[in-house]
């Protein structure tokens, strides 16, 4: 078997000086989309953090492409391919839609001109909005200014934590109908979400992760069959 | 944070050590004369005094800033109002000032405090549109009658014998009084200023504390009829006795004579040794108080809210109440601070009150000293203080060494007349370099 | 009633001092909002940077004029404040990277970056002492006035004079130009828009690639640069005096916090609203009064012109109180 594109291995750490973090794998194959799911407080977000160099790992290994990534800051990891969406704050609000993809291009030297427009194909909402401030659009329309503005760098990896956060339903299947569409591109897809059943549904591969360690891992539907997961993180 | 080493290092000596080689400097500056000490004891005297005065102030903002992290960058405006105290309070009356428009002047002040009330509760308590209507009719309203009464009341005062008076005078009553009550009246300006900035972003505070000691130097400077404004007000009673009445004194000259001394410098040490014995007593008992409050409930609280302000708020403290509280104790002794020093000086001099030396100073001498203790403040204030009237003498002494290679010549005598102006200099590199070396300060709180 | 008396009085008396004491205001809140914005403290020693920088132009302007070199009409140190820019920028750089840096790094609380910045403003302070002393020095050669009472009263016939003077005609247009060049470049421009975004939401623009110390460098200098060109221009309209500086702090923190700290328009605006509140409430309108067909009995001066300061700070208090983000949404409280 081939090593998955992105692999982040037996990671601890955390923030200060307790671990968050107690030996949490991620691994995500080349287009293909992998969940994390977990209560409140599990780690979720801090994992992504400590996949995107935005933690310092006391131990583990993250690599990308075969590549040893674990040292490189998350400014390098974005040359490297990597797009990561935050949770929160992952807009420029008092700059226009157009100037928050702008400024995910940012390190990028040749012409974005066609990113931009592929973006805009992907969110129609937002490209009637270009020169209307992102700060303030609606919620849904946020969340994909965000993951626009991270795809300009045209990532191999996309990152998403929580996107579908405080979206309504309709909005939401939008939203993974989105994240689908990417995936299919080629893109590997890593993201955290809320609304564990429709997540594992689009999911190839996803992690339960409960006080920052992998509780299961196993396919999405293999998971949303398993009767003990579905006990104890899908509410019955 | 990741400083508790250094402290553990030096440990419990480092305080007293401290106070030791400070009390040597001023020993030194008592007995030898040569280009770095005067050997004056009326001069080293002098220079304890101010700077026991100093270690209140630093007490004041050591209290803002070390229990909660408040920036008070006005404390030349609180300190200033509570050296109106003794004017207002201690000097005599002044014939006719009052009849001329005392009960008047009261009535506006009255009517401008009463305006401000009116509005705030308007605004409280009147809904939807008319609230900003009547807002401002109030606000007009209570300006026109308080001007209506105001003006004419004052110039009808600043009237009266403008040459040698034009204010309104004192109660007359005993000095020590005016502390308190310079001390009562900082405070009010603070819970003013602090109910409106505070429980805001930290800077917001010391832009509005910067401002209000503006404004109260101004005030000081312009209302003649309170303190007969840049024309100064001399003759401030004394808590202590005058030199000349000790030395018309057959006892004590006889007694100075036992010691050697002449009555003339007999008397300026006796005087000064009176007022230190005095600064001290406050002195003591303000740590006193204040450590027994840091011991406190409130005080563990104040220091809890400090640490962790976030963390606190979410424990369901008031944070703002505690922050105004402790700001206008501070406030209040810087005020007594304020009352203390025209005392010692006689004398209220408007212009004087500099803010690069009556706010920034003290907050070196904090920051220096060791912010969050008292005894550091207290340290850090006498220290500070010895060296700012020192570098006014070692300073130019110091150009002349390293102008000595230069030729004789405009940009040599530039460079000698300049010397004064490194104090400013020398403190700013003194605040930059122990904010970041030594954030803790000579005396780290424990 | 004689309203065009009026109406030419408020313009001498009101109107024209207020706009160039605005456009100098509104210089000195932009660089303090960029500061506020991009670094997220509240800059104490701006007003000893505009001392300083003033004082640099000035030595540039006595050492062009010693060289035989004016602008004619125009004052010399026009000529000279690209130089003091330059001059005082890299003493504001060499501030950031011996003091403010670390404490960035840090990620100190705001309030030890305001005590850093009181220790850099007593070291400007005593720079600008001992270049050029604490005395008041007029620098502003060339003419002294576009259109003066006298021709004013001549082209109109009117009773009542108006005056244009030089400084204050260079005030506007300089401002104007300044705040055009600066809008543009932040609007436009890949770096202006890095400071923008950067000020936005500094852990996003740090994960765009953006570099934090080019933004802060880039806002160091462009807050100089205007700080520099409202101080020289206020030394031109009125005087140079080390101290005034430091007390014009206060209305330009007034202006920033007006504008909303962090929101250059916003700064801009302050700017006038606190300069026009001022000049309006320090002025004897008596005159004024009297041209419309009133006999008041006082001066009809709200306020005398020593407590200016206290409308900063009323404006301040009631901003602080109503509105903490200011009248144009700034940074969080
Ligand atoms: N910036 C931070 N500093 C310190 N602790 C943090 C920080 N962010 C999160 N934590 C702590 O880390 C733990 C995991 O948080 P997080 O990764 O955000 O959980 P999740 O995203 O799964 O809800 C929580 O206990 C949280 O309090
Ligand atoms: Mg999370």
């Amino acid at each position: 078997m081939t090593e998955p594109y992105l692999s982040a291995t037996d990671m601890h750490g955390g923030y200060g000086k307790a671990d968050i973090l107690n030996g949490c794998t991620l691994t995500v194959d080349k287009g293909q989309i992998a969940v994390i799911v977990g209560p409140n407080g599990a780690g979720k977000s801090t994992a992504m953090k400590a996949v995107f160099g935005m933690l310092n790992l006391r131990e583990g290994r993250v690599t990308l492409g075969g590549e040893d990534i674990t040292a490189l800051t998350p400014q390098e990891r974005v040359r490297k391919g990597m797009g990561f969406v935050p949770q929160t704050h992952n807009i420029f609000p008092t700059m226009t839609v157009e100037e928050n993809l702008e400024m995910g291009a940012f390190i990028r030297e040749d012409d974005f001109r066609d990113t931009m427009a592929q973006v805009y194909e992907l969110f129609p909402a937002v490209a009637d909005k270009r020169k209307q401030n992102a700060g303030e659009l609606s919620g849904g329309q946020r969340q994909q200014v965000a993951v626009g503005r991270a795809l300009m760098t045209k990532p191999s990896l996309l990152m998403l934590d929580e996107p579908t956060a405080g979206v309504s339903p309709i909005v939401m299947d939008e939203l993974f109908d989105r994240i689908i569409e990417v995936a299919r591109t080629g893109i590997s897809i890593l993201m955290v979400e809320q609304n564990a059943r429709q997540a594992l549904e689009i999911a190839d591969i996803g992690y339960v992760l409960v006080q920052g360690a992998n509780r299961y891992t196993d396919s999405g539907q293999a998971l949303l069959a398993d009767p003990e997961v579905r006990r104890t993180f899908l509410g019955g | 944070m990741s400083h508790t080493r250094q402290a553990e290092a030096h440990g419990a000596w480092r305080a007293p050590v401290l106070f030791l080689v400070l009390a040597l400097l001023f020993l030194a500056e008592g007995t030898f004369r040569n280009a770095l000490f005067s050997g004056s004891w009326n001069t080293a005297l002098g220079i304890l005094n101010m700077g026991l005065i100093s270690a209140i102030m630093a007490l004041g903002v050591n209290m803002q800033w070390g229990y909660a992290g408040l920036f008070n960058a006005g404390v030349v405006g609180f300190l200033a109002l509570g050296g109106l105290a003794p004017v207002l309070v201690s000097t005599p009356p002044v014939q006719g000032a009052w009849a001329a428009g005392g009960p008047r002047v009261i009535l506006a002040l009255a009517v401008g405090l009463g305006t401000l009330v009116l509005a705030a509760q308007v605004w409280k308590r009147v809904p939807g549109r008319p609230r900003v209507l009547a807002l401002i009719a109030v606000l007009v309203l209570g300006f026109v009658l308080y001007r209506f009464l105001f003006d004419p009341a004052v110039a009808a005062i600043e009237a009266n014998n403008s040459a040698s008076a034009g204010n309104i005078g004192g109660l007359g009553w005993p000095v020590l009084l005016s502390w308190p009550v310079g001390a009562l009246m900082a405070a009010a300006a603070a819970w003013g200023v602090g109910k409106v900035a505070l429980g805001l972003r930290s800077d917001y505070l010391a832009i509005a504390t910067l401002g209000i000691g503006e404004i109260i130097v101004a005030v000081m400077r312009n209302e003649e009829w309170l303190s007969r404004g840049v024309k100064n007000m001399s003759g401030i009673p004394r808590p202590v006795p005058y030199e000349v009445d000790l030395q018309a004194d057959p006892g004590f000259v006889a007694r100075a004579a036992e010691w050697g001394l002449s009555p003339g410098l007999a008397s300026g040490i006796w005087v000064k040794l009176l007022y230190a014995g005095l600064f001290t007593a406050v002195l003591l008992a303000l740590i006193l108080l204040a450590e027994l409050a840091l011991k406190s409930p409130w005080g563990r609280m104040m220091r809890a809210i400090r640490d962790n302000e976030t963390a606190a708020g979410a424990m369901g403290k008031n944070v703002t109440r505690r922050h105004l509280q402790i700001f206008v104790i501070g406030s209040a002794v810087i005020g007594l601070a304020g009352a203390m020093m025209v005392t010692l000086d006689g004398l209220l001099s408007p212009n004087s009150f500099n803010p690069l030396r009556y706010t920034f100073l003290i907050w070196v001498m904090v920051i220096v000293g060791g912010s969050g203790n008292n005894w550091g403040a207290v340290l850090g204030a006498i220290l500070i203080w010895f060296l700012w009237i020192k570098a006014e003498v070692w300073g130019p002494e110091l150009m002349r060494l390293i102008t000595l290679p230069l030729p004789e010549g405009a940009f040599r005598s530039h460079m000698l007349g300049s010397a004064p102006h490194m104090r400013f200099i020398a403190l700013g590199l003194v605040l930059l370099l122990v904010l970041r070396f030594a954030p803790r300060g000579l005396v780290p709180e424990k | 009633m004689d309203i065009l008396n009026a109406l030419v009085a408020i313009l001498n008396f009101v109107v024209i001092p207020a706009a160039s004491y605005g456009a100098q205001l509104a210089l000195g809140a932009l660089g303090v909002t960029l500061i506020y914005g991009i670094l997220r403290f509240s800059n104490f020693a701006h007003g000893d940077t505009m001392a300083f920088g003033t004082a640099l132009v000035i030595l540039v302007t006595w050492g062009l004029q010693a060289i035989g070199i004016d602008l004619g009409p125009v004052p010399t140190a026009l000529l000279a404040l690209p130089i003091g820019i330059a001059l005082c920028s890299v003493f504001v750089l060499g501030t950031d990277r011996t003091v403010y840096r670390f404490y960035r790094r840090k990620r100190s609380d705001p309030i030890i970056l305001v005590m850093a910045s009181v220790g850099v403003m007593f070291i400007m302070n005593g720079l600008t002492r001992l270049v050029i002393g604490v005395d008041e020095i007029r620098f502003d050669d060339g003419a002294r006035f576009l259109v003066s009472v006298q021709q004013f009263r001549a082209w109109t016939g009117l009773s009542e004079g108006l005056s244009l003077r030089v400084s204050q005609a260079i005030t506007l247009a300089v401002t104007a130009l300044a705040c055009w060049a600066l809008f543009r470049f932040l609007s436009r421009s890949r770096a202006g828009k890095a400071m923008r975004a950067y000020s936005d939401n500094e852990d996003l623009a740090l994960l765009s690639g953006i570099d934090p110390e080019r933004v802060v460098r880039l806002t160091w200098i462009i807050a100089t640069a205007l700080a520099v060109t409202a101080g020289t221009l206020y030394g031109l309209d009125k005087s140079f005096k080390a101290f005034n500086y430091f007390q014009i702090l206060l209305p330009i923190f007034a202006a920033a916090i007006v504008g909303g700290l962090g929101n250059p328009l916003g700064a801009v605006a302050g700017g006038f609203i606190v300069a026009f509140s001022e000049v309006a409430v320090t002025y004897p309108w008596k005159k004024i009064a009297n041209y419309l067909g009133f006999q008041p009995e006082g001066l009809l001066q709200l306020l005398s012109t020593e407590y200016k300061f206290a409308v900063s700070f009323v404006i301040l208090i009631v901003v602080l109180l109503f509105r903490p983000t200011g009248l144009f949404r700034g940074k969080s409280v």
